[in-house]
């Protein structure tokens, strides 16, 4: 898929989690919005996996560390035909496996999440046993900023580079905010490059909504026996002006006036781009 | 951690003193792993206390040291399962049960991945060290998970069992052992199902419900009041979950009086199990759990706890004696 296609593709997938969201009456709605560019090239353009190759033991392992976006992740594996679209109108119904977190009973989802700072360490056992069959799969997880203050991502952080796993690439959504406000204000982590540089890590800074920086940083060969950082300065609640930005979108749930007013503005960013 | 009487009795018993239940896993281990090379160990720092260091010379590609990170541990225990390892974290139970509680309950049991988790030097085996090295706590909130098949063995048949069986289960398992050289209990030709209770001795005045490393106390307790005329039964629930409800009730339906015991806090462990599920299935009899009560607990070595609270021969012959009223 080109730039534009995937570019095109994403307004769609940005239209379906919001609506999503709106009928589930819940949802994290800015998160989901400035990783699903990250998803998109993932899904689309990195990973090695499909619905029909889900089950091979040599497939690409994607574990969402931030699992409170699960509504993004939910609609790219709809779109990719992981389960039907109309599945996703049971998301958080009742009796549905749709919860509002990641687990496995969905098709495409490796492994629960939820709790943060979970995902680093899960992948770093899943890298493992990669080396240790020798078998060339990679491993992505996806964590939040806010989630970098949980110290299990540090311990994991040294035994990544301890191992040397670079088959092992971890995307930060730089977002640089979080339920209660700026992650500077609440917990700073900043410098974020210096910090994981100094555990051993290779560190690519990309912005997490272009296309050609996301995919060469996903795709470029690791540095041989490092693990790879990738940092996506993302905005929060990307392509909704009223939301970009804006620390309440966190888990805001767009009523039906911002749900119509949302999705126009995805309708003229689509116009923009197909008239380009 | 026994009484010159104790010993005597053991004798009588012609009990035979084994290994430390830790050693029998370490050693169980490294053989199934010499014939699997999919097993992996992963430790935190902790190949010593585990007794892994000779499978660690052995299988050094079957090791992974993770440092002293137990969430770590155990979500890349996680990890190593999910990608079709048969993945054994080792680490003292007291931080793997209370520090990486999280991530047995999400990565290991919520995910439904076959990992084993192995809770070292459990109960009071670190006695003098304090609380900081207690797990009084473990049985109790891995009961509060779901998906997870939970074993505390009793000597070191019941260890290799246990082992054996992780190796090859496709669900979530939790171990606990302790460090304490073990009698033998079981005949040769004693078969171990988990899930299965496995009566030690048989009698009808009253039964001891008992798991993991306590056993031995019950056992002799029994023979002591055998020779005071009271007939007790011995049932050594390796498995606490699932539980086995049915060997449960049936001692509490034929049996005077029921004791559990454990190496353990009473809030919330085997005897409250125990408890439950007599008086949901309607079988009111006297009843008394014994373990570790719900206080600091008394500064000393695991034997000098467990005599201050009762899980000695004396004190277990002695509660049977006041429950029955004899
Ligand atoms: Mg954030």
């Amino acid at each position: 898929m080109t730039d534009q296609e995937l570019q095109l593709k994403v307004i769609s997938l940005r239209r379906t989690m919001l609506r999503l969201i709106h009928n589930a009456g819940a949802g994290h709605t800015g998160g989901g919005l400035s990783c699903m560019d990250i998803l998109n090239v993932l899904y689309n353009r990195v990973l090695n996996v499909s619905p029909q190759t889900f089950t091979s033991p040599t497939r690409d392992r994607y574990v969402q560390s931030k699992g409170h976006c699960v509504e993004a992740l939910y609609t790219v594996l709809a779109d990719r035909g992981f389960f039907p679209a109309s599945d996703l109108d049971t998301v958080c119904r009742y009796q549905s496996h749709y919860v509002g977190h990641p687990t496995r009973h969905i098709p495409g989802i490796e492994m629960n999440t939820g709790a943060l700072g979970h995902g680093l360490p899960i992948c770093i056992g899943m890298a493992l046993a990669g080396k240790m069959d020798s078998a060339n799969y990679r491993v992505f997880t996806l964590l939040g900023d806010g989630e970098l203050a949980e110290g299990s991502n540090w311990e994991a952080a040294l035994a990544a580079a301890h191992y040397k796993l670079d088959n092992l690439f971890a995307i930060l959504d730089h977002n640089t905010l979080q339920i209660t406000g700026h992650t500077r204000e609440v917990m700073c982590n900043e410098p974020l490059a210096d910090k994981w540089r100094a555990f051993g890590w290779t560190v690519r800074c990309v912005n997490g909504h272009d296309y050609a920086e996301l995919t060469k940083a996903l795709t470029d060969p690791p540095e041989s026996g490092k693990p790879t950082f990738i940092i996506a300065n993302t905005v929060k609640g990307k392509g909704v002006s009223f939301m970009e930005n804006v620390a309440k979108w966190h888990h805001g749930v767009p009523n039906e006036t911002e749900l119509k007013q949302a999705l126009a503005e995805l309708d003229v960013a689509e116009a923009g781009l197909k008239s380009a | 951690m026994f009484t010159p009487a104790a010993k005597t009795m053991a004798e009588k018993l012609g009990l035979k003193m084994g290994r430390a239940n830790l050693e029998e896993f370490a050693a169980t281990l490294e053989e199934l792993a010499k014939a699997n090379p999919n097993i992996i160990a992963v430790t935190s720092d902790s190949r010593g206390s585990g007794k892994l260091a000779p499978f660690g010379k052995a299988l050094p590609k079957q090791i992974v040291e993770v440092g002293i990170a137990e969430q770590n541990l155990v979500g890349i225990t996680a990890g190593l399962a999910a990608c079709g390892k048969k993945a054994f974290g080792v680490s003292p139970s007291c931080f793997l049960t209370a520090r990486a509680l999280e991530q047995i309950k999400n990565d290991v049991c919520y995910s439904d991945v076959p990992a084993v988790l192995i809770g070292i030097s459990s109960g009071v085996s670190y006695g003098a060290l304090g609380t900081t090295h207690h797990s009084l706590h473990d049985l109790a909130v891995l009961r509060a998970i779901n998906n997870l098949t939970l074993i505390v063995p009793a000597d070191n048949f019941e260890s290799r069992e246990a082992i054996r069986f992780a190796a090859t289960a496709t669900k979530p398992v939790f171990v606990r052992f302790g460090k304490a050289a073990m009698y033998h209990l079981h005949q040769p030709e004693t078969k171990f199902e988990v899930g299965k209770a496995i009566t030690l001795r048989d009698g009808n005045d009253v039964a001891f419900v008992v798991t993991g490393e306590t056993a031995i106390h019950a056992v002799l307790a029994a023979a002591q009041l055998a020779e005071q005329g009271v007939q007790a039964r011995v049932l050594s629930v390796h498995t606490v979950k699932p539980l086995d409800t049915e060997s449960i009730l049936k001692a509490g339906r034929e049996c005077s009086a029921v004791i559990t015991v454990e190496e353990h806090m009473v809030n919330g462990g085997l005897g409250e199990a125990v408890a439950s599920t007599l008086l949901q299935a309607g079988v009111c009899k006297s009843f008394r759990i014994v373990g570790i009560p719900d206080e600091e607990t008394v500064p000393g070595a695991q034997a000098d706890i467990f005599r201050h609270y009762g899980i000695s021969m004396e004190g277990l012959t002695e509660a049977a004696v006041k429950l029955i009223g004899k």
